[in-house]
């Protein structure tokens, strides 16, 4: 955590996120599958996409994904400027459900950003409180 | 339910009467313009019209220009809003709800005259902006700002996976400036390559600047009455043959698939089927182009291409002037004009190519299909037109 303010959008948690919210603040990615029909899926629901049952779990990810696809923003959201430019990415996560995220420990060029590079999850601690789940590449494996 | 194949038609079809920078107008001011230009276009009596479709409150256009309709719709889904308005009026038509229905669409997306509302994004506070949508949460926190960094985050992997080139996405900016050419009221008609297009400044990576759209104020209107009192009016009726409608999701990031859309396969297959037409016989097309990647994604999803080709169709010339299926004729949401909610100005381009009257004609168009997208991916409506009156 930086002395910095901290002048990016910063999630508020709901009642259907704030398991999530809680797991990532102590840096755990967890998402959700119906136990009905076992299929995973995010952003978190009350009931399952898939068959609509309300029997929910909470079950904590590998953190290992792959890089799906993504943009580099040129024109930096407001207090995104020091970043510019960024990637904004999409990360295929290895149990199926996808997300947004950064794309941290690589400056963010088209050369370096290759698809299906495999990544690992890491947490940035925002606010005592809030931490945000961000993607790094994963040096254990090979890969271009 | 029963097809709404040839209930209704297009009668009357204007935009606003300036076009691109109107530094003058609040959006309800255009909304009044397009409307009236509309009526004069068709020269309807305004006491016919009992219906009011329009993104805006519709007791405020009503009340203004001194209409008392028995039916409104206010279905705001993003851009593709009014081919989705234009398809609920021809059900209210054929199920006698109303007779004559107004549509209305207008936006000061430039100039934000008096509109403090198209101001999307607030001035972060000093502990950062906070959203507890799901947007918000899983999306804002990360930097997006916009359809520019929304809209295309699926074109990499498009791409990957098709293996479309950076200069067949350029290549489309390149195909609607050869339409936009001969468009005075489009904002760019200089022609331009490849090159150009590839050269210009990177906006959101894979997008250069010639691969966005433009911002523009504007607006349009359309008078929609039933078939078999359409040729009363001045114009020859454009017919509505085949209509869809859908919606996916409100957050890009979750699309179904994201190198295709969920809703313009869906609302795209519903339009043809109504119309009892194939592929093969449309010969004039609008795909809402917010971004240069829109038109490729469209291709595929109406079926007019398969997976993965698009991009080459368009880079071969079929879709620019002499091509075999001309699109996007007025220039597009890249050169003719976008003011935000692009909808319906894909639909008076579509009005005007079936009844021959459009800036860059193209020959002897008997159908046209009009495809809107809405939001990010979000909606979709698709409409078909036709000159041939009912057998
Ligand atoms: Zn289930």
């Amino acid at each position: 955590m930086t002395d910095k303010i901290y002048r990016k959008p910063i999630p508020i948690p709901t009642p259907e996120s704030d398991f999530f919210w809680a797991k990532v603040s102590q840096h755990e990615l967890w998402i959700q599958r119906c136990v009905d029909c076992l299929k995973p899926f995010f952003y978190p629901r009350m009931v399952c996409p898939h068959c609509l049952s309300d029997k929910i779990e909470w079950f904590e990810v590998s953190g290992r994904g792959s890089l799906y696809s993504y943009m580099i923003n040129h024109r930096p959201a407001p207090g995104f400027e020091e970043d510019s430019p960024y990637a904004i990415a999409i990360v295929q996560l290895e149990e199926g459900p996808r997300m947004m995220s950064n794309i941290v420990g690589i400056e963010n060029t088209p050369e370096n950003l290759i698809l299906d590079m495999p990544l690992r999850v890491v947490f940035e601690d925002i606010t005592p409180a809030i931490t945000i789940p961000k993607w790094r590449p994963d040096e254990t494996i090979k890969y271009g | 339910m029963e097809s709404l194949r040839y209930k209704a038609a297009i009668v009357g079809a204007s935009e606003t009467t300036e076009l691109g920078i109107i530094p003058d107008k609040t959006p309800f001011q255009l909304h009044v313009d397009a409307s009236v230009n509309a009526i004069k276009d068709c020269g309807i009596d305004k006491q016919e019209i009992d219906g009011i479709a329009t993104t805006m409150n519709p007791a405020s256009l009503a009340h203004y220009l001194g209409i008392t309709p028995k039916w409104i719709d206010n279905t705001q889904v993003g851009g593709t809003s009014f081919l989705i308005h234009v398809r609920h009026a021809a059900a209210a038509i054929a199920s006698g709800l109303c007779e004559t229905v107004l549509v209305s669409m207008a936006e000061s997306g430039r100039s934000r005259v008096g509109d403090t509302s198209l101001s999307t994004f607030s001035e972060p506070t000093l502990e950062g902006m906070k959203d507890s949508s799901f947007p918000g949460q899983f999306e804002s926190i990360y930097g997006v700002y916009g359809p520019t960094t929304q809209f295309g985050l699926g074109v990499l992997r498009y791409m990957k996976e098709t293996g479309t080139s950076h200069e067949q996405l350029a290549s489309v900016a390149v195909a609607q400036r050869k339409w936009s050419n001969k468009v005075p009221r489009a904002m760019y008609r200089d022609l331009i390559t490849v090159d150009d297009v590839l050269e210009s400044r990177i906006i959101c990576y894979p997008f250069h600047l010639l691969e966005c759209c433009l911002v523009t104020d504007g607006g349009g209107a359309l008078i929609i009455t039933k078939s078999d009192r359409a040729t009363n009016y001045a114009k020859n009726p454009v017919y509505i043959l085949g209509t869809g409608e859908s919606v996916e999701t409100p957050i890009v990031s979750q699309m179904y698939d994201m190198t295709s859309s969920t809703a313009f396969k869906i609302s795209s297959k519903k339009a043809f089927e109504e119309a009892d037409v194939s592929h093969s016989d449309i010969d004039h097309l609008m795909i809402y182009d917010a971004f240069a990647h829109l038109p490729i994604y469209g291709l595929e999803d109406l079926g007019f291409v398969s997976r993965g080709e698009a991009g080459a169709f368009i880079e071969q010339g079929n879709t620019s002037p002499g091509g075999d299926l001309p699109m996007n004729t007025n220039g597009g949401g890249l050169s003719y004009t976008h003011t935000g909610m692009y909808g319906m100005f894909a639909i008076q381009e579509s009005v005007r190519q079936v009844r021959g009257e459009a800036a860059h004609q193209v020959p002897d168009v008997k159908l046209s299909f009009c495809q809107g997208v809405g939001g990010m991916f979000m909606a979709a409506g698709s409409l078909i037109f036709t000159n041939s009156s009912p057998h």
